[in-house]
């Protein structure tokens, strides 16, 4: 029934996504979509071809074949197929890195605002210039750069040197800049990598509270199961580039598939 | 002590009109790691595009300060509209070329705009008027230091200053610094790197042509050439700084005209060129990413 289902209902809605790069694979046919004010897990044993996804998505990649779509900023529908990757942040969706990406020798507050860039008008002749309004402007964005720093709980240092931070806050930082962005979709990939179990937790209240706070909707990446079954409403399982499974955080745990999935890995490993 | 100090002046002089275009270099290199070779003629259209805007406003017979103010801002965008130009057309295209390709293309349209100048000027050394009238309370020590000096100094000050700032503290700047760093993130996090780009080329001329309006008042002549010589002295300044580093482009460019200045001075002026290279072969043996510069470090 779901192929009756009109697409605009979905905030990312992706059909048949593949990637090849020469003779791999590396996602194959993948459908996935993700609705408003949703938590949606993609997880997958490692070289499953997650970070892939998203980088076809980010406008990264040109993916070899399918269909990218997605509400965007201003509400309307639009394809992200062969957009640049700031074309797509424009459009709604932002993103983490596996490997935290921070511009490690601007502060905590100037990371946040480089996010800001893409939902400022000023153009060039505004930025050389500067008239008044793209002062207005500049202000306002730092201003709500600071805020978005208070809900994240980094405000504290907000002048240090970004690559100065604790490992923890470093990952939330990347997640600030991104919501700077103003995006409509989260894609976080893997955003508790190397955080102990307290930071873990502190990081799955936060990704509820923007979730629920801030009408984000949130696509993770995740090995860390226990934030994976806490936090998302539906679950996607990838393996050697293909879709094994996919549904509730339940079906998932029982899925036959998906235990071999990992089961695998672990020979493997 | 008054020889010293005139050479001391003389040298800042240099130095300082070397740091408007070394700056140019460096932050264009900063940005997209490409040597811009272009960089100096940008500055020599900048200085036929004043003489051009004096001429024509002579003859209408407008004062001399009112002849400056607009021949200078004729000059700044003019040549700020040539370098925009120039980067889409010869260097855009080749973005993800192999490294020496948009350098290959920049030796190009330096040696079109040589030659674009030359017939559409001439070969001579064509006379500069002097717009900025000498100042009165400079006339005890305009022997060592004259009016057009000063003025080339205070410019270099206000601009420093006003470039510091814009990069610091100003949106554009930080989107200058965050695609300096880590062009493929600023991207990703939806800076239009396309956009910094142009804004860079378009400062880095701005000053170039500043400092071309600034030196040819200063000489009093200019001719299709002197973009050259003027182009090689500010790259090696920004080399010896550090390329990519814009505190190094002041600082390298301070040292070579000092250098010259004393060297010339005190051992012989036939040598002017040799002193300022072989200080740069010096650094580049001894510090190869120069005075401030970083060494080059994984960049992924
Ligand atoms: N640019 C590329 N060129 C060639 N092969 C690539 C490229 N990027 C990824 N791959 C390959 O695609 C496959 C999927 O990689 P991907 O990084 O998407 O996996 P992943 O699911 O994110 O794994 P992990 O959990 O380890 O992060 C791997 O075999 C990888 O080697
Ligand atoms: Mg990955």
């Amino acid at each position: 029934m779901e192929g009756l289902v009109s697409s605009m209902e979905h905030i990312l809605d992706v059909k048949d996504l593949t990637m090849d790069f020469g003779g791999l694979r590396a996602v194959d046919s993948v459908d996935l979509y993700v609705d408003k004010k949703e938590i949606v897990a993609l997880i997958g044993p490692n070289g499953a071809g997650k970070t892939t996804f998203f980088n076809c998505i980010t406008g990264i990649y040109n993916p070899s074949k399918g269909d990218i779509k997605a509400i965007t900023h201003s509400g309307a529908a639009a394809r992200l197929n062969g957009l640049k990757p700031n074309r797509v942040t424009e459009r709604g969706l932002a993103r983490t890195f596996q490997n935290i990406r921070l511009f490690q020798n601007m502060t905590v507050l100037e990371n946040v605002m480089i996010g800001k860039h893409c939902r400022m008008k000023a153009k060039v002749l505004g930025a050389l210039l500067r008239d008044r309004r793209t002062r207005a402007e500049e202000l306002k964005a730092a201003n709500e750069s600071y805020e978005i720093l208070e809900k994240i709980g980094l405000a504290k240092f907000s002048d240090e040197i970004a690559s100065n931070l604790p490992y923890g806050a470093q990952r939330k930082l990347e997640i600030a800049r991104a919501m700077a962005t103003e995006p409509s979709l989260l894609l976080l990939d893997e955003p508790a990598a190397g955080m102990n179990p307290q930071e873990t937790r502190e990081l799955t209240d936060l990704i509820r509270q923007i979730r629920d706070n801030e009408d984000i909707s949130i696509l993770l990446i995740e090995h860390d199961m226990k934030l994976v079954m806490n936090l998302s409403e539906r679950i996607y399982v990838m393996d050697h580039g293909q879709k094994i499974a996919e549904g509730t955080p339940v079906d998932i745990r029982n899925n036959p598939e998906v235990i071999k999935a990992y089961l695998g890995e672990d020979i493997d490993a | 002590m008054e020889y010293f100090l005139e050479l001391f002046l003389s040298g800042l002089t240099r130095g300082s009109i070397y740091a408007l275009i070394a700056l140019g270099y460096t932050m264009v290199y900063g940005i997209i790691q490409l040597i811009n070779f272009a960089h100096g003629e940008i500055y020599m259209i900048g200085a036929f595009t004043a003489l051009i805007a004096a001429s024509v406003l002579t003859i209408m017979g407008w004062p001399t300060i009112a002849i400056f103010i607009v021949a200078t801002i004729a000059a700044v965008v003019y040549s700020s509209a040539y370098g925009f130009t120039i980067e889409k057309i010869a260097y855009k295209p080749l973005r993800n070329a192999p490294r020496l390709s948009p350098l290959i293309s920049a030796i190009g349209m330096s040696l079109f705009l040589q030659n674009y100048v030359l017939l559409a000027q001439t070969s001579d050394f064509l006379p500069f008027p002097q717009l900025i009238p000498d100042f009165e309370f400079m006339e005890p020590i305009s022997h060592i230091f004259s009016t057009a000096e000063l003025a080339i100094v205070l410019t270099t000050v206000i601009v420093m200053l006003l470039l510091t700032y814009f990069i610091k503290f100003t949106n554009m700047g930080k989107a200058m610094r965050a695609t300096a760093q880590d062009k493929k993130m600023a991207l990703l996090i939806g800076i239009n790197v396309d956009m910094v780009i142009s804004v860079t080329f378009i400062i880095g001329s701005a000053l170039a042509a500043l400092g071309g309006v600034l030196i040819a008042n200063h000489i009093g002549q200019l001719n299709f050439y002197i973009g050259f010589i003027a182009g090689i002295k500010a790259f090696t300044a920004a080399v010896l700084g550090g390329i990519g580093s814009i505190p190094g482009a002041v600082l390298g460019a301070l040292i070579l005209g000092w250098t010259e200045s004393f060297a010339t001075g005190y051992i012989s002026s036939d040598y002017e060129d040799v002193f300022a290279f072989a200080l740069l072969v010096l650094i580049l043996i001894f510090r190869p990413a120069g005075l401030l510069g970083r060494s080059e470090t994984k960049k992924v």
